[in-house]
């Protein structure tokens, strides 16, 4: 008897009678209360139908082959929306694999007295259910990581909004820990909004950070240089006694960067900055 | 050989750079630019870079070494229209261009470097 026929005929069987032993696994083992059983027990009926196709078509031991990739897809899908009820991968993976036990009685049943071909089969349709458990959990992974980008990419543009209060003046207020990629890339965004806004001024406002360390200092004084390049004077406000500390500690030489201790001050000296520079109106720079 | 125009606007010359600078290029302009300086008694120069998509180190300092020679024959030197891409780039080169005043575009600059005229402490 070639390998994978009492397997095939175990799927040959009613497509219900597998589904009530299947549902009765699962429920029993108590793992899932929810999804509602309609649900579950629809998605189960589906896959079973999908595996019994490609077990009737396919080669059991070749999950990557055409024949499998309805189930494969079937149980993607299901992951996905398991993942997005915030399941655990172990518990979308249990839903796969839970169809063992009625899966190995059925074949003691199927080839009761022929222990050798018996030991076969249940190692071909436990390598079936593994992989395809694996997938599962691979699937749930793979969604947990998109939707944990996709929060750290909306996270990054929330935080780094840059305002303009006034014609001319520009404040990129600092909210949360800095890290060097992100210091970059708001090095970036102000450049061009100061290009695109013409502003003469660009007001950085740290009072929200509460640490700092000597890369990120070093890139905040580079952010300062790139603007005054071109043409546009920064002002570092909000710096909390412990931030000033440090960048003295650092070796921050404070005339390289004009600083103020609060947003308004360092607004005011910005408004004084616009008059200064409109021509017309006498005042250096 | 290209050679990159230099205006006379009243007291001030201007230098628009509109083609990508090479390095004898650069040189030529700091040759032309001081006997420009000195033939017409400049009180500035504006050099707008607002074309100018790509430095290197040697542009870099190139435009620096035209503003402290400028400084040297008594015209102030503005940069106007540096570009983010250009700014960074420059920076992380360390050229922060200290001794050079810089403006965000050509009508700033004029107006800095009238401003500076008209205080009478521009060099």
């Amino acid at each position: 008897m070639p390998q994978g026929d009492a397997l095939r005929s175990v799927f040959a069987r009613p497509g219900r009678e597998i589904l009530e032993a299947w549902i009765a696994q699962q429920t029993s083992s108590g793992r899932r209360p929810d999804p509602p059983d309609d649900a579950l027990r629809s998605q189960a009926a589906e896959l079973i139908e999908l595996l019994k196709a490609a077990l009737a078509q396919g080669d059991p031991e070749d999950l990557e082959g055409e024949e499998w990739t309805a189930v494969r897809d079937c149980i993607a899908s299901i992951a996905r929306a398991r993942a997005a009820q915030g399941l655990t991968p172990s518990q979308a993976a249990a839903f796969v694999v839970s169809l063992k036990q009625f899966l190995f009685s059925s074949l003691r049943d199927e080839l009761t007295g022929r222990s050798e071909s018996l030991a076969d089969e249940l190692w071909l349709a436990s390598c079936v259910l593994d992989r395809l458990g694996l997938h599962a959990v691979e699937v749930v992974q793979h969604c947990r990581e998109e939707a944990a980008a996709r929060r750290h990419e909306e996270l990054m543009q929330l935080s780094s909004p840059v305002l303009k209060p006034w014609e001319g003046i520009l404040v990129l207020p600092i909210i949360g820990p800095l890290d060097d990629g992100r210091m970059r890339r708001m090095t970036e965004t102000l450049l061009h909004e100061i290009a695109a806004a013409r502003a003469e001024v660009a007001i950085i406002d740290i009072h929200s950070v509460t640490t700092i360390d000597a890369v990120i200092a070093q890139l905040l004084l580079k952010t300062v240089a790139a603007a005054r390049l071109m043409g546009a004077e920064c002002i570092v406000s909000g710096i909390r006694p412990q931030i000033a500390q440090t960048l003295a500690q650092l070796g921050v030489d404070p005339r390289e960067v004009t600083t103020k201790a609060t947003l308004a001050a360092a607004f005011a000296l910005a408004l004084q900055r616009i008059r200064a520079t409109l021509p017309g109106t006498a005042g250096g720079s | 050989m290209d050679r990159i125009p230099i205006l006379r606007q009243g007291p001030f010359l201007l230098v628009p750079i509109q083609v990508d600078m090479h390095d004898r290029l650069a040189l030529q302009l700091r040759d032309d630019l001081c006997t420009h300086i000195v033939d017409t008694g400049a009180r500035g120069v504006l050099i707008d870079i607002s074309a100018l998509e790509v430095v290197d180190s040697f542009i870099g300092r190139t435009i620096a070494n035209i503003a402290s020679t400028a400084r040297m024959l008594g015209a102030e030197t503005v940069v106007a229209g540096m570009r983010p891409a250009v700014a960074i780039t420059l920076v992380e080169l360390g050229l922060s261009l200290d001794g050079v005043r810089t403006a965000l575009d050509v009508d700033r600059g004029l107006a800095l470097l009238h401003a500076r005229l008209k205080n009478g402490d521009g060099a």
